[in-house]
């Protein structure tokens, strides 16, 4: 080794670069629109130094239809078959979310047995929502659809239940303000706990398969990291802020519907990673068997619609409410303004899919391409919910 | 148990003496009230309700716009008038006018200590396109996208917003959906054809093609 005497006026000199590598050459790509894994028509511009993301920037609106304006033209009863189009994969939780807002705006009450099986429905698209979550997550890493069947087959027993309920599998309309449109048969609660029964043989098996996966375990940790305190002020809800360890789930905080009434944990990441996600949706389904299992113990015979309710030619009266229920995916609210006429004035869904991606950004700087679609796989959007 | 808004408001108008907040009050069963904050403190307002170690409303749950019309309003007001040579008491009707503006609306909700919702509203002065309202983006991120969507959809423009644009439209429509007095076009594919003004363009775009004398071969 031999040292080198440099002059000063080299050393202020600016370092050249002399490597192979070009610097300040970035290339942009357009992911999406038309991609399998964008999970619908999302796109994200983005700007890579070699395979390394560098910039991106989401591009919204391939969906877009003005739900809100749609609304607002309709009367409050119309949109609620419209809410199950918002995110098509839990029209129930759409379904409670709006409920709660008009009966907030109204002050109408729900009788209890109304309560449980809005609870029981919930939980069960919480099931089928996560489990079908974990399945495109495994998808997205490619391990093409062994896991995604696995879990659609016990999807499809929970999609047949809301069949045998409300004539539909994936748009209910189930939900009245001030209770439910039918009443659940025993014959359904037998069945239904049933397939809640055997859910957990189906966790046990499908944790096995992928959490201790060594590939999943290498795609998935120290991938995607939030920060809570980035995650809090950038409005991040759902499992994805749970994923940080923040403790914030309106079923407890809020404590709407018959929740206070049910022993239920919040399961708690530590790294905020995406494998701490994926990690929520499998104990979170955990938490919702046990809170099925209790509803079906608990539930009595009984009115399921408030008899007090006009529900058609509906007029809450003037003022505005803001109602939210935790969903599947995180926050769901909807803002509703009445002038006292039969359209809400101001009918506002605020979509948790949608706000969860203000920090996809932050979360893929510096990551491979790959790991964009692992990360946007382990937010979980559904694109008519964030298009609206 | 989270402080009324009366004391709320009492609290920031003695931190930064000469702001002007309003209670608005809410007469729908939700009992949901919320303060209407002059734009001017706006931030200021903001900051103090992310940092108050009371309050720490560290969430902002939900962003949105409201658009209200112009609006008359009519009072009824007792009048002495000479009715047959006698002082009487009358009743007349007085038409107002509420000029209309548009709206941003925001639930604030404290993670830390798990209460909330503390609404706050800002209202622009007119409802015409260079509608302004301070951005609380910086405050709380999870304003970037829904104040994006405000702009797109309601046209109000937010002053300190990192990336102002259009978030659901596509880049070039020009009008501002959600607003009440908004009119569709009869046909979104509407394209212009080659005339006039297209045909301009392109004259200016391209330059004139050579003539034919010039073309031929020499």
């Amino acid at each position: 080794m031999s040292a080198t005497v440099q002059t000063l006026e080299a050393m202020e000199r600016p370092p050249v670069s002399m490597g192979s590598r070009l610097e300040g050459e970035l290339l942009e790509v357009s992911m999406g629109p038309q991609h399998p894994s964008t999970h619908g028509v999302f796109r994200m511009n983005v700007a890579l130094d070699g395979e390394i993301v560098r910039k991106l920037k989401p591009v919204f609106g391939y969906l877009h239809r003005n739900h809100e304006k749609i609304g607002e033209n309709t009367s409050y009863l119309g949109s609620m078959p419209y809410t199950d189009r918002l995110d098509y994969f839990c029209s129930m939780t759409n379904n409670w979310a709006y409920a709660l807002s008009v009966e907030k705006l109204a002050g109408i009450q729900v009788p209890e047995r109304a309560e449980y099986l809005r609870i029981i429905l919930a939980e069960l698209t919480r099931l089928q929502n996560h489990a079908s979550l974990l399945g495109f997550l495994l998808n997205d890493m490619g391990a093409w659809g062994t896991p995604l069947m696995y879990a659609f087959r016990e999807r499809e027993k929970i999609l047949d239940l809301f069949e045998s309920l409300s004539g539909s599998r994936m748009m209910c309309d189930y939900m009245r303000f001030g209770g439910c449109r039918v009443d659940a048969s025993d014959d359904w609660l037998v069945g239904a706990k049933k397939i809640v029964d055997r859910f957990p043989k189906f966790l046990d098996e499908f944790e096995e398969l992928i959490l201790g996966n060594e590939i999943v375990i290498g795609r998935t940790q120290n991938v995607g990291k939030v920060s809570a305190e980035l995650a809090i002020n950038a409005g991040v809800t759902g499992p994805m802020l749970r994923a940080c360890g923040v403790n914030y789930d309106l079923r407890k905080v809020d404590g709407y519907g018959y929740y206070p009434h049910f022993k239920f944990r919040i399961p708690l990441g530590e790294h905020g990673d995406t494998y701490d996600r994926l990690m929520m949706r499998a104990l979170e389904m955990r938490e919702s068997v046990s809170i099925l299992q209790q509803a079906f113990a608990q539930i009595q015979p009984g009115p399921v619609l408030n008899p007090k309710v006009k529900i058609r030619a509906f007029r809450p009266p003037i003022g505005e409410a803001y109602g939210r229920i935790e969903g599947p995916k995180g926050e769901l609210g909807f803002y509703l303004i009445s002038d006292g006429g039969p359209n809400p004035y101001r009918y506002r869904v605020r979509p948790p899919s949608f706000i969860n991606l203000t920090i996809l950004e932050d979360m893929c700087l510096g990551h491979t391409v790959a790991d964009v679609m692992v990360i946007l796989g382990s937010v979980d959007i559904v694109m008519g919910e964030v298009d609206r | 148990m989270m402080e009324s808004l009366e004391e709320i408001k009492a609290r920031i108008q003695a931190a930064a003496p000469g702001v002007k907040i309003d209670i608005v009050a809410n007469g729908s069963p939700s009992q949901q009230h919320s303060l209407l904050i002059d734009n001017e403190h706006a931030v200021g307002i903001a900051k103090f309700l992310r940092v108050d170690p009371a309050l720490r409303l560290d969430f902002c749950s939900n962003a949105t716009g409201v658009d209200w019309l112009d609006r008359t309003v009519k009072k009824t007001v007792k009048v002495k008038k000479l009715v047959d040579g006698e002082e009487k008491e009358v009743n007349e009707t007085i038409e107002g006018k509420i000029p209309g503006y548009l709206e941003a609306v925001y639930h604030l909700y404290s993670i830390t200590h798990k209460h909330g919702p503390v609404i706050i509203r800002m209202r622009t002065a007119d409802r015409t396109d260079g509608a302004r309202l301070p951005s609380l983006t910086p405050i709380w991120r999870s304003a970037e996208f829904q104040e994006r969507e405000i702009f797109d959809l309601y046209g109000v423009r937010f002053d300190g917003h990192p990336d102002l644009r259009r978030i659901l439209m596509w880049d070039e429509f020009q009008d501002y959906p959600m607003r009440k007095d908004y009119r569709e076009p009869d046909d979104y594919e509407w394209e212009p054809t080659p005339h006039d003004e297209v045909l301009e363009k392109a004259k200016q775009h391209y330059p004139p093609r050579p003539a034919e004398e010039e073309l031929k071969p020499s």
